[in-house]
C-alpha cells in the first residue's frame, strides 16, 4: 500500500460509513469500560435517559425537553469519541485487509534436497515449516519468509512495500531475504524457509495493524492514570455539590437544590472528555502514520520510544555513503609491481561476492585485462570473510593471498611470524585520510600493497544530521573502516562521532555503554552482523532489504530501506506524545469557562447573586448548561483531524517547543470555550430552542 | 493598602528569602553527614541514642521498611499522647488538677499532633496538664516535624541515587532532624521569646487583682438555676463587679518555639498566638511569623543542594513565593478595605496614625491589619495553623484566601518536609504533562516519570480533596454535623468547609464559629487527618523507592529544563488549576456568595 492510498482513506466514504456503524457498535459496556473517562460519560448518559423517562411521567426535577436535550448531547459525546476511535481504526483495518489480500495460500515447490536441481513435490504454502527448502521460479509467489541459498532473481515486492520497481534477491550478502506474498519475476531462487506458519513477517504486520489499539504504550498508561485521577477529583467535586446545595437551600431558605441532570452535565463538562475521547484514536493514528511512511513497527511501545532517542547509531555503508565502495586504485609497495598486486587482488576476490569484491575483480580486468579465471580448476580454496578475522582470500598453488583491513592483515602476518613494515603504515594512512578505505593485500608474510576503495557520501545527508542534532539526538557512524577513513567520512557527513574498526562485539559494547549512562539508543542496520546490536538497541530499525536475521532482531522494519527514515520515525513518536499532552492541557484549560457557564446557572434559584459570575451573559440557566454540554461534545469532533494528523513537531529545543504548545493549547484552551459556549448560546437563542 | 503595610510585607519576605540559603545549606550538610561543628560536637550523643535504641545507623532501608518504621513510630507517638491525656489526672505536673480528657477528644488530639496538623478541638489552658503539654504535645511537635523532614530527605535520595534499592535510615533521619535542626533553632527562639515576655514556668495559674475593675449587670438566678423575672415579665438583674482574674501560665515558650518552627501550630493557650503570653510584642510576632516559613523555605535550598543543582531548589522556592505574595496582596487589601456593614454602623475603618483601620473584628490591636492578615496567609500557606487573629471574622475574601491556600494541598511552602514533598508531587505532574507536550517521555531531575510514579503522585494529589469535600458533604448532610454550626447561611457552610480543609491538609488552624469538640467532629476530623498524612507520606516513599531504582538520564538538548521561569509558571499553573478546579463549586457556595451578599447588602441600602 503506498502513501497516496493511505492518505485518500482519510476522506474515504467507505471508511467514514464503517466508522459510523462502528461508533454505535462500540456502545457496548465492555468496549466503554476500557476507557475510564468515557465510561463516566456513558453512565451519566444512562442516568439522564432514566431521568428523562421519569420526567415524562411527571416525576422530573427539570422539564423533559431540557433533560432530553442534555441526554442527546451526552450520548452524542460518547458517540463522537467512538467515532474518532473507529475512524482511526478504519484506516488501519483497510491496511490490514490490503495486507491480507497478499497472504493467500500459495502452492510451494518443496525441494527434497537443498539443491536447485533436486526433485520437488508440490505442497500448500501454509504447511511449510522452518528449515524447509523450496524452489521458486519466475511467476511463482514466495510461499513464506526465507533466506535465499542459491540463485539470483528479480522480485516484485510491491505487495509489501508499495514500490513497483522489482528488486534483486540473491544468495549470500545482505540481499538474501525474501518475504512471503512477494512474486519472483525472472529466474529462480532456492529459499530456506525461516518462519513457521503464523509467525511470518506478513502475519506480524497484520497482527500489529489489527491490535494497534489494544496495546497501551507506557506513556499512555501513565496518562490514563492522570486522567482517572482528575476524573475522580471532578466526580467528588460534583457529587458533593448535591449535599452542599441541599444545605444552601435549607440555610438560605430559597430556591431549589441542584438537579441531577445539571450535576451530570457539570460532571461530563469537567472531566477530561476531550483527551479521554481522543486518546486511543491518537495512538492508533500514530501507528497508521508510521505505515504511511512505510515503516512497520512491531509495537506502539517502539514508536513511542523512538521519540525519546538520545543516540542514533548508523551503519556507514549504504546509510551515510552511497551504496558500496568501489575499488579505484592499486598502490603497490616498493618491490612489487602494480600488475602483480592487481593479479593477487583479483585472485583473492574471486569468491568474494560482495560488491566491493566484485569491484576489485572489475578494476583488475579494466586496468590489466585479467580475465576471471576458473578458480575451481586451479584447485583453490577460498577463505571467506568473517566478522572476527575481518579478512578474506584464497589459498592457491601454495600461495596464501589475503586481503583485509590493515590491522587484520598485520595480526595475520605477525601470527605467522612475519613482520609488518612500519613504513607501510604511511601508505595506508594516506589512503584513509582521503576518506577512502585501504584494503591491504598480502601474500604469506609479505605485504603486496593496498587497494583503494572509494566512498561517496550521500547528498543532503549532512542537513539530515543537523536536523537530528536539533532534535537533541547524537549521531554515531559505525564502520569497519580504520579510524582515519572513518574520521574523514564522519567529518564530511557531519555526524557527531564515529566508531571505527567496529566488530559486532564493539557495536554491542558501545550500545551497552550508552544505555548504562541512561541514554536511549536507536540503531539502523541491515546485515546479519548487525543483528546482535539491533537486538540490544532500544529502537532498532531494520532495512527491509536486509537479512532475515536483522529484520527479526529489529523492532521496526523500514520497507523503503532508507536509513535516514529514523528522523521521521522520531517525529512520529514525538507527535504521538505531543498530541496527547496538548489535548490534555487543552481539555483541562477548558474547564475554567465551563465553570463560569454552569455554576451561576446551577445555583440561579438559591443564590441569584452568583449571576455576577455569568461573564458570558448566557441567556438562561438552561441555555448556559446546554451550551456548555454541546461545546464539550462538538470539540471532540472538531479535534478529530488534529488527533489523526498529530501536532506538527519542530526541532526548536524543549523550552521553546513547550512555550509554543502552552500558548496554543493552554492559553488557547482557556479562551476558545468562552467564545464557543457564547456562540452556541446565541445560536440556541436565535433558533428559539431555549 | 498603606505604604507602611507594604514595607512590612517586603521586609518579612526579604528576611525569609535571605535566610533560606544559609539554613538550607546547613540542613543539606546535616543530612549528607558533612561536618558542621554541632554534628561533630554532639556525635557521641547521637551515637549513644542509636546504641540505646539498638539502631545500626549504617544500615539503610528499602522504602517499604522506611515506611513501616515511620508508621510504627507515629503510631506509638499517637498512643503516648492519647495515654497521657487519658491519665493526666493521676499524673504529676497538673497544678490545676485538670481532669482526664474525653476519649474522642483525646483521639482527635493524639492524631492531630502525630500528623503535624495540630488541630485543637480543646482549649489548652482548661484541658491539658503541664505534663501532657510538655511530654505529649511538645514532643510530637518535634517528631511529627522530623517525620515530614525525614520523608522529604528519603524522596530526595530517590532522585540522587541510581539503581539503588535503599533510601536511607528512618531513625537516623529522624534523629538528625530533631537533634541538629529543630532542637537548636527552638532553643534559640524559645529564649528570645521568653525575653519578649512569653511565659515559661511550672507555677500554677495566677490570680491577680484588676487595676480597672469591671462592672456589669447579669440576670439574677433563683435557687433552681432559672432566671428570675420581675412583675412585668422582664429578667431581674443584679450588679456584678469583677475585681480579680485568673491568669493561665505554664511552660509555654518551649512549646511555642517548636510549634512555629515545626509548622505545628497547636497553641499552648486556647487563643493561640493572639494570647499576650504566647505572642506579646510586635517583635515576638515577627519572629514567630518568620519561624513558620523558615524551615519550609530553607528546605527548598536543601533540596537543590542535595540534588546537585541549587537552581532546582530556587525554582521551587520561586514558585511558592510567587503564589504566597500574590495571595498576601489579596488578603491584606481585603482586610484593610474593611467591612461595608461596619461603615454603615459608623465605625471608622480608615487607617490613620492612631489606628490601623480596616476590618479589626477579631484582630489584636497590637498586631493591626497587616500583621494579622499576613499571619493568616503565612500560617495557612505553611501547614502551621497557629493564629494571631480570628479567621472567622475576616472579610469573605480575606477568609477565602487562607481556606484556599490549605485546599491547594499545603504545597505553598507547606509543612516542614511535607510541603516540599507535596510540591514535588505537583512538579512530577507538571513535568509529565509538559514532557508529553514536547514529545519526550517525561523526566524530572534525570529520573523518568512513568506509570508507577504517576499513580503514586496522583494518589497524593487526590487524597486531600477527597477528604475535604467528602468530609464537608458528610458534615452538612448529618444532623449531628449541622447542629454544631453557629452561623446561618453561607458563612456557616464556610466554617465547616474551613474545618475540613484544615484537617484534610494537616494545617490545623480553625475558622471558629464551629463547635468542633463533639464526638462527631473529633472522630471525623481525626480520621481525615490520619488519611491526609499517611496516605500521602507512604506513596511519596514509594516514589522515592521507585526513583532510586532508576538510572539517571543525562541532560541533553532535548531535556526540558526545570529551573526556568517557564517551568515555574507551569508549576504554579498546575497547582492553581488543580486547586481551583476542585474547589470552585464549594468556594462559590461559601465565601464567594458571602462576598457577593455583603456587596449586595450595601448596594441595597
Amino acid at each position: 500500500m503506498n502513501n497516496k492510498s493511505v492518505l485518500r482513506s482519510l476522506g474515504d466514504p467507505q471508511i467514514l460509513g464503517d466508522a459510523l456503524v462502528e461508533s454505535f457498535r462500540k456502545l457496548s459496556p465492555q468496549q466503554q469500560w476500557k476507557n475510564p473517562v468515557m465510561f463516566v460519560v456513558y453512565i451519566g448518559s444512562m442516568l439522564t435517559t432514566l431521568l428523562w423517562v421519569l420526567a415524562l411521567n411527571g416525576e422530573g426535577q427539570d422539564p423533559p425537553q431540557f433533560i432530553l436535550a442534555i441526554t442527546l448531547w451526552l450520548w452524542g459525546t460518547v458517540l463522537f469519541a467512538n467515532f474518532a476511535e473507529a475512524i482511526a481504526e478504519g484506516r488501519s483495518k483497510a491496511q490490514a485487509a490490503f495486507l491480507r489480500s497478499a497472504k493467500r495460500d500459495i502452492a510451494a515447490k518443496k525441494l527434497d534436497e537443498p539443491r536447485h536441481d533436486a526433485n520437488y513435490s508440490k505442497v500448500a504454502g501454509s504447511s511449510l515449516r522452518r528449515g524447509d527448502v523450496v524452489l521458486i521460479e519466475a511467476g511463482d509467489f514466495v510461499p513464506g519468509d526465507g533466506e535465499v541459498i542459491e540463485g539470483v532473481a528479480s522480485v516484485d515486492e510491491s505487495a509489501i512495500t508499495g514500490e513497483s520497481a522489482p528488486v534483486i534477491r540473491e544468495s549470500g550478502g545482505d540481499f538474501s531475504s525474501v518475504t512471503g506474498g512477494t512474486r519472483v519475476l525472472s529466474d529462480w531462487l532456492v529459499v530456506r524457509i525461516t518462519a513457521n506458519p503464523g509467525e511470518a513477517f506478513l502475519d506480524r504486520m497484520i497482527a500489529m495493524v489489527e491490535n494497534a489499539k489494544r496495546q497501551k504504550t507506557p506513556n499512555e498508561i501513565a496518562l490514563t492514570i492522570l486522567l482517572v485521577a482528575l476524573t475522580l477529583v471532578f466526580l467528588m467535586a460534583t457529587v458533593t455539590l448535591l449535599p452542599f446545595s441541599w444545605y444552601a437551600v435549607a440555610t438560605s431558605g430559597s430556591g431549589q437544590p441542584i438537579t441531577l441532570t445539571v450535576l451530570v452535565a457539570l460532571l461530563v463538562c469537567l472531566i477530561p472528555t476531550t483527551i479521554g475521547g481522543l486518546l486511543s484514536a491518537i495512538g492508533v493514528a500514530g501507528i497508521g502514520r508510521m505505515m504511511q511512511k512505510n515503516v512497520i513497527a512491531t509495537s506502539g511501545r517502539a514508536v513511542e520510544a523512538a521519540g525519546d532517542i538520545d543516540v542514533l547509531l548508523l551503519d556507514k555503508t549504504g546509510t551515510i555513503t552511497l551504496g558500496n565502495r568501489q575499488a579505484s586504485a592499486f598502490i603497490a609497495v616498493a618491490g612489487v609491481t602494480e600488475r602483480e598486486l592487481a593479479d593477487a587482488a583479483q585472485l583473492a576476490s574471486m569468491a568474494d561476492e560482495t560488491p566491493e569484491g566484485r569491484s576489485v575483480v572489475v578494476l583488475a580486468k579494466q586496468k590489466y585485462g585479467f580475465r576471471e579465471r576458473d578458480v575451481q580448476s586451479l584447485g583453490a580454496t577460498f577463505v571467506h570473510f568473517s566478522a572476527q578475522t575481518r579478512m578474506s582470500g584464497v589459498n592457491i598453488e601454495g600461495r596464501q593471498i589475503r586481503k583485509g583491513a590493515a590491522d587484520a592483515i598485520r595480526s595475520h602476518i605477525e601470527e605467522q611470524g612475519g613482520k609488518f613494515q612500519p613504513e607501510f603504515r604511511k601508505v595506508v594512512d594516506d589512503v584513509a585520510r582521503r576518506g577512502s578505505t585501504p584494503l591491504v593485500v598480502s601474500e604469506g608474510t609479505r605485504v603486496l600493497g593496498v587497494i583503494e576503495l572509494k566512498d561517496i557520501v550521500k547528498g543532503g545527508i549532512k542537513e539530515r544530521f543537523a536536523e537530528l542534532r536539533q532534535m537533541g539526538i547524537k549521531t554515531i557512524m559505525i564502520t569497519g573502516d580504520n579510524r582515519l577513513t572513518a574520521a574523514a567520512i564522519a567529518a564530511e557527513a557531519g555526524v557527531d562521532d564515529f566508531l571505527a574498526e567496529a566488530t559486532p562485539e564493539a557495536k554491542l559494547k558501545l550500545i551497552r555503554q550508552y544505555q548504562a549512562e541512561g541514554r536511549l539508543v536507536a540503531m539502523t542496520g541491515d546485515g546479519t552482523n548487525d543483528a546482535p546490536a539491533l537486538a540490544q538497541a532500544d529502537v532498532a530499525v531494520a532495512m527491509n532489504s536486509g537479512t532475515q536475521a536483522a529484520k527479526e532482531a529489529g523492532n521496526m522494519v523500514d520497507l523503503d530501506s532508507n536509513p535516514t527514515k529514523l528522523i521521521e520515525i522520531v517525529e512520529t513518536g514525538k507527535q504521538m506524545l505531543m498530541t496527547r499532552g496538548a489535548l490534555t492541557t487543552f481539555s483541562i484549560a477548558n474547564d475554567v469557562a465551563k465553570y463560569f457557564a454552569i455554576i451561576p446557572a446551577a445555583f440561579a434559584t438559591t443564590y441569584p447573586v452568583l449571576d455576577v459570575l455569568n461573564v458570558m451573559e448566557l441567556a438562561t440557566p438552561a441555555s448556559a448548561i446546554l451550551s456548555a454540554v454541546i461545546f464539550n461534545a462538538l470539540i471532540i469532533v472538531a479535534l478529530i483531524p488534529l488527533a489523526l494528523k498529530g501536532i506538527k513537531y519542530k526541532p526548536v529545543g524543549a523550552a521553546t517547543l513547550l512555550q509554543n504548545n502552552l500558548l496554543v493549547y493552554g492559553v488557547g484552551g482557556l479562551i476558545v470555550p468562552f467564545i464557543g459556549i457564547k456562540a452556541i448560546d446565541l445560536i440556541l437563542v436565535t433558533l428559539g430552542l431555549v | 493598602m498603606t505604604s507602611n503595610s507594604l514595607l512590612q510585607i517586603v521586609f518579612y519576605m526579604a528576611v525569609l528569602i535571605a535566610l533560606a540559603k544559609p539554613l538550607g545549606s546547613y540542613m543539606a550538610k546535616i543530612y549528607d553527614d558533612e561536618p558542621v561543628v554541632i554534628n561533630r560536637w554532639l556525635a557521641p550523643f547521637e551515637a549513644w541514642i542509636y546504641r540505646l535504641s539498638g539502631v545500626n545507623p549504617q544500615q539503610e532501608m528499602r522504602w517499604t521498611d522506611y515506611a513501616i518504621a515511620l508508621l510504627v513510630f507515629n503510631l506509638l507517638g499517637g498512643l503516648a499522647v492519647f495515654g497521657l491525656q487519658s491519665l493526666q489526672a493521676s499524673l504529676p505536673l497538673n497544678p490545676q488538677n485538670l481532669p482526664n480528657v474525653s476519649p474522642d477528644s483525646a483521639f482527635n488530639t493524639a492524631v492531630s499532633f502525630a500528623t503535624n496538623t495540630n488541630w485543637q478541638g480543646y482549649g489548652g489552658e482548661v484541658t491539658m496538664s503541664y505534663l501532657t503539654q510538655m511530654l505529649g504535645l511538645t514532643v510530637q511537635n518535634f517528631v511529627s516535624a522530623a517525620t515530614g523532614m525525614a520523608t522529604l530527605v528519603a524522596l530526595i535520595r530517590g532522585f540522587t541515587r541510581r539503581k539503588a534499592d535503599i533510601i536511607g535510615n528512618f531513625w537516623v533521619d529522624m534523629t538528625r532532624s530533631t537533634l541538629y535542626i529543630l532542637m537548636p533553632l527552638s532553643l534559640v527562639l524559645a529564649l528570645v521569646l521568653v525575653g519578649q515576655g512569653v511565659v515559661q514556668t511550672f507555677s500554677p495559674y495566677q490570680t491577680v487583682s484588676l487595676l480597672e475593675r469591671v462592672s456589669y449587670e447579669q440576670p439574677k438566678l433563683g435557687a433552681d438555676g432559672v432566671a428570675l423575672q420581675d412583675a412585668s415579665g422582664k429578667p431581674e438583674l443584679e450588679a456584678v463587679e469583677v475585681k480579680e482574674q485568673m491568669i493561665a501560665v505554664g511552660p509555654a515558650a518551649s512549646q511555642v518555639a517548636i510549634k512555629q518552627l515545626g509548622t505545628n501550630g497547636g497553641g499552648f493557650f486556647n487563643v493561640n498566638s493572639a494570647h499576650p503570653l504566647e505572642n506579646p510584642t510586635p517583635l515576638s510576632n515577627f519572629l514567630e511569623m518568620l519561624s513558620i516559613l523558615l524551615i519550609p523555605a530553607a528546605l527548598c535550598y536543601t533540596f537543590g543542594m542535595m540534588v546537585g543543582d541549587t537552581r532546582q531548589g530556587w525554582a521551587i522556592l520561586a514558585a511558592m513565593t510567587l503564589m504566597l505574595v500574590a495571595l498576601i496582596f489579596v488578603t491584606v487589601p481585603a482586610e484593610q478595605s474593611g467591612n461595608p456593614a461596619f461603615s454603615a454602623l459608623g465605625v471608622d475603618q480608615i487607617a490613620s496614625a492612631e489606628q490601623s483601620g480596616g476590618n479589626m473584628e477579631g484582630k489584636e490591636t497590637r498586631f493591626g491589619i497587616t500583621n494579622s492578615a499576613l499571619w493568616a496567609v503565612v500560617t495557612t500557606a505553611a501547614s502551621n495553623g497557629s493564629v494571631n487573629a480570628m479567621h472567622d471574622s475576616f472579610t469573605p475574601i480575606g477568609g477565602l484566601v487562607p481556606m484556599w491556600l490549605m485546599q491547594l494541598g499545603e504545597v505553598v511552602f507547606g509543612g516542614v518536609g511535607s510541603g516540599l514533598y507535596g510540591m514535588i508531587m505537583f512538579a512530577i505532574v507538571a513535568v509529565f504533562v509538559s514532557g508529553l507536550m514536547i514529545g519526550r517521555t517525561p523526566e524530572y531531575l534525570g529520573k523518568k516519570i512513568e506509570a508507577y510514579e504517576m499513580k503514586m503522585a496522583a494518589i497524593t494529589i487526590l487524597i486531600p480533596p477527597l477528604m475535604v469535600l467528602g468530609g464537608t458533604a458528610l458534615a452538612v448532610l448529618l444532623e449531628v454535623g449541622k447542629s454544631s454550626i453557629f452561623n446561618p447561611g453561607a458563612h456557616g457552610f464556610s466554617e465547616v468547609l474551613y474545618a475540613l480543609s484544615s484537617a484534610g491538609n494537616n494545617n490545623g488552624s480553625a475558622f471558629g464559629g464551629l463547635s468542633a469538640n463533639t464526638p462527631f467532629y473529633n472522630t471525623l476530623l481525626g480520621v481525615v487527618m490520619l488519611f491526609s498524612r499517611y496516605w500521602l507520606a507512604v506513596p511519596v516513599l514509594a516514589i522515592a523507592g521507585a526513583l532510586a531504582a532508576k538510572k539517571i538520564v543525562p541532560v541533553g538538548p532535548g531535556t526540558l529544563p526545570t529551573h526556568t521561569p517557564l517551568f515555574i509558571v507551569l508549576l504554579i499553573g498546575t497547582v492553581l488549576m488543580v486547586g481551583a478546579l476542585t474547589f470552585v463549586p464549594a468556594l462559590a457556595l461559601g465565601p464567594v456568595v458571602e462576598h457577593l451578599q455583603m456587596l449586595g447588602a450595601v448596594a441595597a441600602k
